[in-house]
């Protein structure tokens, strides 16, 4: 049993599909969470179901200076972060040959720069208080990559190379620096995709099902917990055996 | 001055677990001190907490040893 009592942790995209089954896994295991996005009103719901233990504060990770508010906020909610996961991100896709300046701005800022903004701002209370555990939601595709995806393969692999330079920088205050790749999961990032395009995915499943949400929430709360203190600068890849590494 | 000197010399010698007699005026955190190069950012963010102050990274990055944070705190301070 995964046991994070008395530990607190914050949360970004909690409103979305992942970070909902985020949210209620660390919940379940004992933690105080503090849980970001826009959506106020998805926030509340989940919220509501899961009581005294979160809390919401609504931020758009596109303006820096909201970053470093949120952050002081969760701090002073929570009385310091244990556990940062950074889960918000979004896709514009399109052909590389086609991708506007825009495009691809907009999905390296929120996917990549969003996480090492957060990251930084939260890192040196960990520091001081000598523990921390940051987990980072990449992708399937930063590691494979994926035609008309160019921006946000670039984000997801940048996330993995940033983690394992910072892991090694503060392992020896106790802070670890892990990835989790999920492969394709049933959320609205996936929603609009043809039935087509699913059906070919499919085909390169191994356990012949899409993933849910629940597939990658365990293994947040597995590295969030005193267990996993000696897995640092590592990705875990949940994806139905789509990708093997 | 010599206030400065002495909290920048008891932080240092509580952070970085040297004698005092060790911790001069020119004593580079790094090279004689035994600092690493996240004990240097450990040592900026005690002495935030300790004066009051806040130090940015630019200036952060160019306190190097003992000396340099007394003149640094006492520059602000004023
Ligand atoms: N679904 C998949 O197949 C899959 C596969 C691999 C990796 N991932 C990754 O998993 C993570 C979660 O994705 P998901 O599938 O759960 O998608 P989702 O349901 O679309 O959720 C995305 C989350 O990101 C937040 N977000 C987006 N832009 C934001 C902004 N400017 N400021 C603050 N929050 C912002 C959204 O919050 P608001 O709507 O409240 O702003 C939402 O909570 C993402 O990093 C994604 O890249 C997903």
């Amino acid at each position: 049993m995964i046991n994070l009592r008395e530990k607190k942790a914050l949360l970004t995209g909690a409103s979305g599909g992942i970070g909902k089954a985020v949210a209620r896994e660390l919940i379940a295991a004992g933690a105080n969470v503090c849980l970001t996005g826009r959506n106020e009103e998805e926030l509340l719901k989940l919220q509501n179901e899961l009581g005294d233990n979160a809390d919401i504060i609504i931020a758009d990770l596109s303006d820096h200076a909201n970053i470093i508010s949120l952050v002081k906020e969760a701090e002073e909610k929570l009385g310091g972060i244990d556990i940062l996961v950074n889960n918000a991100g979004i896709t514009k896709d399109n052909i590389f040959l086609r991708m506007s300046d825009e495009e691809w701005n907009d999905v390296i800022d929120i996917n990549l720069n969003s996480t090492f903004k957060m990251t930084k701002a939260v890192i040196r209370g960990m520091v001081k208080r000598r523990y921390g555990r940051i987990i980072n939601i990449t992708s399937v595709i930063g590691v494979a990559g994926m035609a008309g995806q160019s921006n946000y393969s670039a984000s997801k692999a940048a996330i993995i190379g940033m983690s394992k330079s910072l892991a090694q920088e503060v392992g020896s205050r106790s802070i670890t620096v892990n990835c989790i790749a999920p492969g394709f999961i049933e959320t609205n990032m996936t929603a609009g995709l043809s039935e087509a395009r699913k059906e070919e995915i499919l085909k390169s499943i191994v356990v012949k099902r899409l993933g849910l949400p629940e597939d990658v929430s365990g293994a947040v709360s597995y590295l969030a917990s005193d267990s996993a203190s000696y897995i640092t600068g590592q990705t875990i890849h949940i994806n139905g055996g789509m990708l093997m590494i | 001055m010599s206030d400065t000197l002495e909290k920048v010399q008891a932080i240092v010698v509580e952070h970085l677990g040297v004698e005092a007699e060790k911790v001069s005026a020119s004593a580079s955190f790094i090279e004689d001190l035994g600092a690493d190069s996240l004990d240097t950012v450990e040592l900026v963010m005690a002495f935030e907490e300790e004066f009051g102050i806040e130090i940015p990274d630019d200036a952060a990055e160019s306190i190097l040893s003992v000396g340099d944070a007394i003149s640094f705190i006492d520059s602000v301070k004023k």
